[in-house]
Formats: C-alpha cells, sequence, structure tokens
C-alpha cells in the first residue's frame, strides 16, 4: 500500500454513509440536560460560555488590571453550588426571540395603523390624551431605563443561559420603550396639541413619577448585576410596571374611546410573563442550593428590604392618576392589592419569604362611574 | 392617461420621519439624580462627545427584517437537506468546521457582553439603540451557529468533534488563539476591547476574511450551509462596523486620547492578523479541494479585504485625525503572508499537531502542490516534501510526523497571539517581570511587554488588561503522555481508544488511529525548556531557532 491511507473510495459524506467509531455520536454529549433529552436551547447555549471549572483547562487567559477574570463569581453577592443548573423557562434563542419580537412589532404596527387610519385617536377622550401625554409618555422612561441596566447585567453573569436571559430581557424592555415612544410620536399627528416631549418633563420632575425614578435609577445603580435584575422584576415591574400597565391603562383605555393603547402595552404584559419565569427559577435556584441556600435567602431578603420601601411608595405615588380620567372605570385600591398579592406570590414562588406583606389602608378617593 | 392605483397608495398615511423618531428614541436617556449609575467596565480613555447613530434604525423595523432573515437561513438548511447537500460535500471541507464552529460562537457572545461598556460608555444616548441591535445581534450569531454545528453534527458522515464541541474548545491548543480571539473583546480596557479591538479592526476588517472569503470557499466544497448562515451574520456587521466608526469618532475628539488610539489600533491590527489569518487562511486554503486557479489566493484575498478596503480607506484617514498609524505593521503583515509563507508555516504546525486537535485533517496532495505553487512559487520546494511526510505517516502504527526524523522543529508558542511562532527568523524572547517569554514577531513582544502593561509611555494605564491563566497550553501537558493529554482532553471517541483526530479521511476503521499508535511520546513545553538554559544556551537556541529548519523526505 502506499502511504495514502485513503483514496476516495467513500462517495458519500452523509451521516450512515459508513460505519465505524462515533459514526453515531450525533448528540452534544458535554452537558446534562435538564430533562430527560437536551432541547433545542439547551443545544445552543449550554457552555458556550465555558467556565474553568468545567472545561476551560487553561484558565481564563486575559484578566482586568486588578486581576478579575473576563468573567468572576464575585460579580455578585449571591451564591452557588452550580451556576450551570440554571435554564430559562423560555427557552429562548434567537430564532425565537426574532420571531416573537416581530410578532409583536407587527402587531403594534398593525394596531396603531388601523387606529389612526379609522381616526380613533382623534375621538379619543381629552383628559385621557393629557394622560396619555404625561403619564405614558414619563412610563416609556422607566421602561427605557429598566432596558439599560439589563443591557449593563447581561454582562456579569456566571454562564451563557443567565446572560442570554437577561439579555434578552433587557432586548423585550427597549423594545417596549421604543414601541411607546413612536406610538406617541404618531398618535401626536393626529392630535392637535399632543406635546411629545411632555412625558419627558413629568419623568424628571412630576412628583408622581419620582420615587418610580429613583427605583429605576436604583437598578441602574447597583453594581450587583443579579440586584438588578431582581430590582426590575421582582419589585419593579410588579408594583410599578403591571400596576401602571395592566391596572390602569389597560382597564381604562377603553372607556375613554381608545382601543389601541391597550394593545400597544398588552405585549409587555406578555413579555414580563416570560421573563418573570426565568427571574423566578433563577431565585429560586438559589434559594434551594444546598450550599449557600439560606446565605442567598438572607441577601434576597435584604435585598428586598433595602428596595421595597421605594417600590411601594412609587406604586402609592402614581394614585392620582387613577383620579384624572373623566371616565372611572378602575379603582386604585383594587389595583394595588392586585399588585401586592403579585408580589407576595413571586416572593413566595423564590422563597424570599412566606408571611404577608403589610396592604396599607387605603382612601377609595375614585367613584366608578 | 391616469396613473395607477396600488394599494400602497390606498392605505399610506402620513407617519412620524425617521430623523424625528431617533429624535424621540434617543431623548429616552436622563441624567440620573437619586442614584448614580453602576460602575461600568473601566477605561483610560476620556469620552466626552455623544457618538451620532450613524444607521437610524428602530427595533420596529429591525426585528421583523432579521425574522426574515432567519426564515431565509433556516429554509436554506432545509432544502440544502432535501437536496441532499452531504452526499456531495467535501470531508476535507467540513471536518476543519469542527475547529472553526467550536470557536466562533465565544467571540460572537463575548461581543454582545461588550456591549455593556459601550452602552455606558457612549455619552448620551444616541448609539443605544446601535448598541442594544448590536447585542441582539450577536445572541443571534452565537446561537444561530451552535445550530448550524448541531446541523453538521446530525447529517455528516462523521459526527466526532462536533458532539463535544463546547468541551473541546476549553482543552484544545487550537481554540486556545479563538480563546484569546473572544476575550480579547471584553476583557481589559473598555475602549481597547471592545471598541478598538472588536468594532474597529475585527469587525471591520477582519470579518471580510472571515464571514465572506470563507463561505465563498465554503461553496466550492459543497457546502451551501455555511454561506447561507454566514452571509447573514456578516449582513449584520454593516450595523457593527457602523457603532463602532462612530463610537471611534466620539473617541478621537479627545486629544489625550490618541496615544492611547496608536497603541490599541496597533495591538488590534497585529493581533488580528496573527490569529485570523493564521485559523482562516488556513481553513480556506488547506481546508479546500478545490483547485481553480482562477480563484484568488488568501494572500490575493487579503490584499483587496484587508489592504485595499481596509487600510487605505479606513486606517489611512484616520491620520488626519493626528493618529499615527504603523504602516510598517500592515506591510509586514502581507509580507508575512507572501513572502514568509505565514499561512503556510501554521498549516504545518497544525497538522505536525493532528493529534492533538479533534478534527481530521487530511494530506495535501499532487493537485493541491499544483495550486500552491502556481499561487505561492517556491511553495512546494518549501513545504511538499512535508505533505508528502504526512501522507507517509499517516496510516496507523506509522511514526508520529511530529516525532519523525523530518528535521521539523516543533514550534514556540507566542505569548501574545497564542499562535505558534511559525516564521521562524521573527522569533523572539524578553523578559517581563523577571520571567522570559517567547514571541512571534517583535509587534507582539511589545503587546505583551509595552501594550498590556500598568504604563503606556510613562502614562499610568490602570485599566489596561493583563496575559493571565495557563496561557501556554504545552506548559498544561509538560511531561505528559501523549495519549494521556489526549484522553484528559476528552478527544476519544466513543469506543474509548480511537482519536476523534485522524491524519487522514478513511472512514473505514482498520485506518483509525487509537491511543495505542500514539502512546509512548511525551509533551514537552518548548518555553519551559528554554527558561531553563543558561543564559548563553538560550542566546544560541534562540539564534538557532531563527534559522529554521529544512524538512527531509522520509
Amino acid at each position: 500500500m502506499s502511504g495514502r491511507v485513503m483514496e476516495q473510495e467513500q462517495r458519500s459524506a452523509a451521516a450512515g454513509a459508513k460505519t465505524f467509531p462515533g459514526s453515531d455520536s450525533r448528540a452534544y454529549n458535554y452537558f446534562e440536560p435538564k430533562g430527560r433529552r437536551a432541547t433545542h436551547y439547551e443545544d445552543v447555549t449550554v457552555d458556550v460560555q465555558p467556565d474553568p471549572e468545567r472545561y476551560l483547562l487553561q484558565n481564563w487567559i486575559i484578566s482586568f488590571g486588578d486581576g478579575t477574570p473576563t468573567y468572576s463569581k464575585e460579580c455578585t453577592a449571591l451564591k452557588s453550588s452550580d451556576w450551570h443548573l440554571y435554564r430559562a423557562p423560555d427557552q429562548e434563542w434567537e430564532r425565537t426571540h426574532y420571531q416573537r419580537q416581530s410578532t409583536i412589532c407587527g402587531m403594534i404596527k398593525n394596531v396603531i395603523d388601523n387606529a389612526r387610519r379609522a381616526g380613533a385617536p382623534r375621538r379619543f377622550d381629552k383628559a385621557w390624551v393629557k394622560i396619555l401625554q404625561d403619564h405614558l409618555g414619563a412610563f416609556k422612561h422607566a421602561e427605557y431605563g429598566l432596558g439599560t441596566a439589563l443591557m449593563r447585567a447581561q454582562r456579569y453573569g456566571y454562564t451563557q443561559m443567565i446572560n442570554n436571559a437577561i439579555l434578552t430581557n433587557s432586548s423585550y424592555k427597549l423594545r417596549l420603550a421604543q414601541d411607546l415612544t413612536l406610538y406617541l410620536g404618531e398618535i401626536a399627528l393626529d392630535i392637535e396639541g399632543f406635546d411629545v416631549d411632555a412625558g419627558k418633563r413629568n419623568w424628571l420632575e412630576n412628583s408622581i413619577w419620582q420615587k418610580a425614578r429613583e427605583l429605576v435609577e436604583s437598578a441602574r445603580g447597583a453594581e450587583d448585576f443579579l440586584e438588578q435584575y431582581f430590582i426590575v422584576n421582582v419589585l419593579f415591574e410588579p408594583l410599578v410596571g403591571e400596576l401602571f400597565r395592566s391596572g390602569f391603562v389597560m382597564q381604562v383605555a377603553a372607556t375613554q374611546s381608545d382601543y389601541s393603547s391597550p394593545a400597544v402595552i398588552s405585549a409587555a404584559e406578555a413579555d414580563y410573563e416570560r421573563n418573570l419565569a426565568n427571574t423566578v427559577e433563577l431565585f429560586a435556584t438559589l434559594v434551594r442550593d444546598p450550599a449557600h441556600g439560606e446565605d442567598n435567602r438572607r441577601l434576597l431578603q435584604d435585598w428586598f428590604d433595602k428596595y421595597s420601601p421605594i417600590a411601594t411608595q412609587a406604586a402609592l405615588d402614581l394614585q392620582p392618576i387613577w383620579s384624572q380620567p373623566r371616565v372611572k372605570s378602575a379603582q386604585f385600591a383594587e389595583s394595588y392589592a392586585s399588585a401586592i398579592n403579585r408580589l407576595q406570590a413571586i416572593v413566595s414562588e423564590i422563597g424570599v419569604f412566606s408571611t404577608q406583606i403589610p396592604m396599607p389602608e387605603l382612601q377609595v378617593a375614585e367613584p366608578v362611574e | 392617461m391616469t396613473e395607477a392605483l396600488t394599494l400602497n397608495k390606498i392605505t399610506s398615511q402620513k407617519g412620524i420621519s425617521i430623523g424625528e423618531a431617533t429624535r424621540l428614541i434617543a431623548d429616552l436617556g436622563w441624567t440620573p439624580s437619586y442614584v448614580q449609575d453602576a460602575m461600568a467596565i473601566p477605561t483610560d480613555y476620556k469620552i466626552s462627545k455623544p457618538p451620532r447613530d450613524p444607521m437610524k434604525q428602530v427595533l420596529r423595523s429591525y426585528f421583523p427584517m432579521q425574522e426574515e432573515k432567519d426564515n431565509r437561513v433556516y429554509g436554506a438548511l432545509d432544502a440544502a437537506l432535501r437536496g441532499d447537500m452531504f452526499r456531495n460535500v467535501e470531508p476535507r471541507w467540513i471536518e476543519w468546521m469542527k475547529l472553526f464552529l467550536a470557536i466562533i460562537p465565544f467571540p460572537e457572545i463575548s461581543a454582545a457582553r461588550s456591549m455593556a461598556p459601550l452602552g455606558q460608555l457612549a455619552p448620551g444616548d444616541h448609539l443605544r439603540t446601535g448598541f442594544t441591535m448590536q447585542m441582539v445581534d450577536e445572541f443571534r450569531h452565537s446561537t444561530i451557529q451552535m445550530n448550524l454545528k448541531k446541523w453538521y453534527m446530525e447529517n455528516y458522515i462523521d459526527p466526532a468533534g462536533f458532539d463535544i464541541t463546547e468541551k473541546a474548545f476549553g482543552k484544545c491548543a487550537a481554540t486556545t488563539i479563538g480563546r484569546q480571539f473572544g476575550e480579547a473583546f471584553l476583557t481589559g480596557d473598555a475602549i481597547t476591547a471592545s471598541n478598538i479591538y472588536l468594532q474597529v479592526a475585527a469587525e471591520t476588517a477582519f470579518t471580510n476574511t472571515l464571514f465572506v472569503a470563507m463561505p465563498s470557499e465554503a461553496a466550492r466544497n459543497g457546502d451551501y450551509a455555511l454561506p447561507t448562515v454566514f452571509l447573514s451574520v456578516q449582513s449584520d456587521e454593516s450595523r457593527h462596523i457602523g457603532n463602532g466608526h462612530s463610537m471611534l469618532m466620539s473617541v478621537l475628539k479627545e486629544p489625550d486620547n490618541h496615544l492611547l488610539l496608536e497603541r490599541d489600533i496597533r495591538y488590534s491590527f497585529w493581533q488580528n492578523h496573527m490569529i485570523v489569518d493564521a485559523i482562516i487562511g488556513t481553513i480556506i486554503e488547506y481546508g479546500t479541494k478545490n483547485r481553480d486557479k482562477n480563484k484568488e489566493s488568501y494572500a490575493e484575498l487579503w490584499h483587496r479585504w484587508i489592504f485595499e478596503d481596509y487600510y487605505r480607506t479606513y486606517m489611512l484617514p484616520l491620520e488626519k485625525y493626528g493618529i499615527k498609524i504603523h504602516h510598517d505593521d500592515v506591510h509586514e503583515a502581507f509580507d508575512s503572508i507572501v513572502k514568509k509563507g505565514y499561512v503556510h508555516k501554521f498549516a504545518q504546525s497544525i497538522s505536525a499537531g493532528w493529534w492533538a486537535t479533534f478534527w481530521r485533517i487530511e494530506a495535501q496532495t499532487e493537485r493541491d502542490f499544483e495550486w500552491f505553487e502556481a499561487k505561492y512559487p517556491g511553495w512546494y520546494d518549501e513545504f511538499g516534501a512535508w505533505w508528502e511526510n504526512y501522507e507517509k505517516l499517516s496510516k496507523p502504527g506509522s511514526e508520529i510526523i511530529t516525532f519523525a526524523d523530518t528535521g521539523y522543529v516543533y514550534p514556540h508558542r507566542c505569548w501574545s497571539s497564542l499562535v505558534p511562532c511559525v516564521v521562524r527568523e521573527d522569533f523572539c524572547v524578553d523578559e517581563v517581570d523577571g520571567e522570559l517569554f517567547t514571541y512571534a514577531s517583535e509587534v507582539d513582544r511589545w503587546t505583551h511587554k509595552e501594550a498590556f502593561a500598568a504604563e503606556y509611555q510613562g502614562r499610568p494605564t490602570p485599566a489596561m488588561g493583563r496575559f493571565s491563566g495557563r496561557r501556554q497550553w504545552e506548559e498544561v501537558y509538560d511531561g505528559w503522555d501523549l495519549a494521556d493529554a489526549i484522553v484528559d482532553m476528552g478527544f476519544v471517541r466513543p469506543d474509548g481508544k480511537t482519536l476523534i483526530a485522524q491524519p487522514h479521511m478513511s472512514f473505514e476503521e482498520k485506518d483509525m488511529w487509537t491511543l495505542d499508535h500514539v502512546r509512548g511520546h511525551t509533551i514537552r513545553s518548548p518555553l519551559l525548556a528554554l527558561r531553563e538554559l543558561k543564559p548563553e544556551a538560550r542566546a544560541k537556541h534562540v539564534e538557532d531557532y531563527r534559522k529554521g529548519f529544512k524538512i527531509r523526505r522520509i
């Protein structure tokens, strides 16, 4: 035989054309799937960010000036016996992310185009127009602030699964901030005197929004990336985000002749359900950690104690908005009670605590018409 | 004649202008007054001028556009299977995809992470949408590439190597070069890493060879999947190039930054050249079966994409802003490819260590020789004997070529780029913090000793990164038997004895090397050995190394 081992007797390079050692090894075999078989999400996500404790033979090969490696467990005070256990329940990878975001963009565009074509914005109640201008206009900044906080946070997770879950959360928030911005900019074309810059003034100056702004700035300001994630999804979203979106806009708009605002904002509620599932799963996994669970629970409790007064006050400060529509179809007290119940359910599910979150006595100031 | 009525004319209505839309979106940010923003990744640069958004695209149009691109990609993958692509694909080519696709998802996701500091450091919010899109793009690239690799694994004749891909990425000497590339995107000074190294050098210059030239070669080898995925990926890069240029223009405005820009453009260009040209050049020229003499060689591609497109139209104009450009480096990089055989010598070195890889490396044969000689006159005289030896020694039970009496000298590894020091005459050494290191070239030495330091030309640079970890693979396995190292890395097929790597393309079990065939040889770290020498012996070794070698036919 000449030195050449192989002549091209082998014509096809398709799977199964030959049998030899390894010829049937057709699954990624370097990680434990969470279920019986690896999901597509796991296949395209797990271990793309390596770890010296798994396969990174030579450790991280560049460090920061102070010696911190490319990725470090010290980026959060929470501890885990195995950061790699976490899988995002929404199983998002690029294809599903674009499909979902694109569907939402299409839905929102259709709703706005059709509403404008039908002249709907011109029929909005005048008091409602001012609410959209001032308060929905202010709220878009909150969403933007959360999106940018999460954009920072997605840098620091110890695994790909954690970082990608935070990345898609950031993507959803920033899309919503732009959705609201463009929506208000477009209906402004149809409503005489609509001031598209009023929202920012309210966000920066109106006392109704200042605690909400403080909370968002707290999310942007926390050095611990999981503290950022906690503030966004455990505190801001139920107490301020959902309260305003579901507890106000989506309940009240229809009675002001506005059917487009609830549709535009509704996408955020579905976004949050997914992001909340990811968040609860991550923190619950850390609270259940056999070695660090109790320390983690205490830290989450500390974060809760630190930020929940700001979040609660932010929620209560929004109360005057419920009084502003001419036709009042929702009561703040009910919406607030729902928000507290939601928060209670979230912290219980995570395992932070199970005691009852106090519910302040609220005056029902606004009669339902 | 009346104008034809169209649906668009009936349904169109006045919308918000792009200019107004981007103005409103850029106005979403504010200066915090209750709590200051968390720290960004540090930088030694000063940035005061807000970068402008050159694309003026909003997410509402971005997501549907990307979904449509995805639909085309996944439709094409389905079509490739229906068209029985793998029946006709060249295995030589697909094998190299085990290396390439093991590396590339990590740099991609590193790029996504690096949008965090850029978003924080850029004053104002004009470019935040650009950074957001790039962040999601990079997430796209990472998972779409993992999906492509899974698709190869499921449909190509030999899935071994694809099946261990991310584990292999963490273990292999060749993929360490890719880790140097990916970690450099997001570690150290944030502007150095994420703006200059990633956006200005890697994305603006070298994605052209990575994501345009390489897919063309894939198509010539019957692989229509890689071009489908990577040309779609490349279509996102124009956005990233725009982000990078806009940020660079912002950084340029501050004269204090010019010294650091000179440093970082020099380091980034050179290291991108060392890493990308070594690996992608090898895949394009040694992973192909297509020997059409009318196609461009890697040297010609490089001249078009890097020299003409990038150097002349992107780097040179920076001089008018007062940035010193190291023209000699660009010419030296080109010369290393054209005159010094950089790509050929890297291909030689990686084939010399075929047993430490997780893919098959096939010998080059007469048809290949003819093409190489036509494109690189003198190639056969320098490399012909090596590949003839390689083919002769590809049968299991042969002497391992690394240890055969061919005259080949196992290369030192460059401490900066982690690429083997294959251009022997450029090899150099230096001491940093009292320790001896080896470098592939003078610029690599400068990179480690001067650029990656706490001070640059008298200016404190505390944010600059440092080289760390167990950077040299040979050092990790110094003194190990080959077989034990291969087992430790997990580069063995499911039968527990057959190597994943093979120096040929035979799919017959009888032709496949096992652990027994490679046992009995010891890995030695050239650097550790060099450090043990006395100064005079070291100098002699360096001198001899720089003389190179001549391969003997066996």
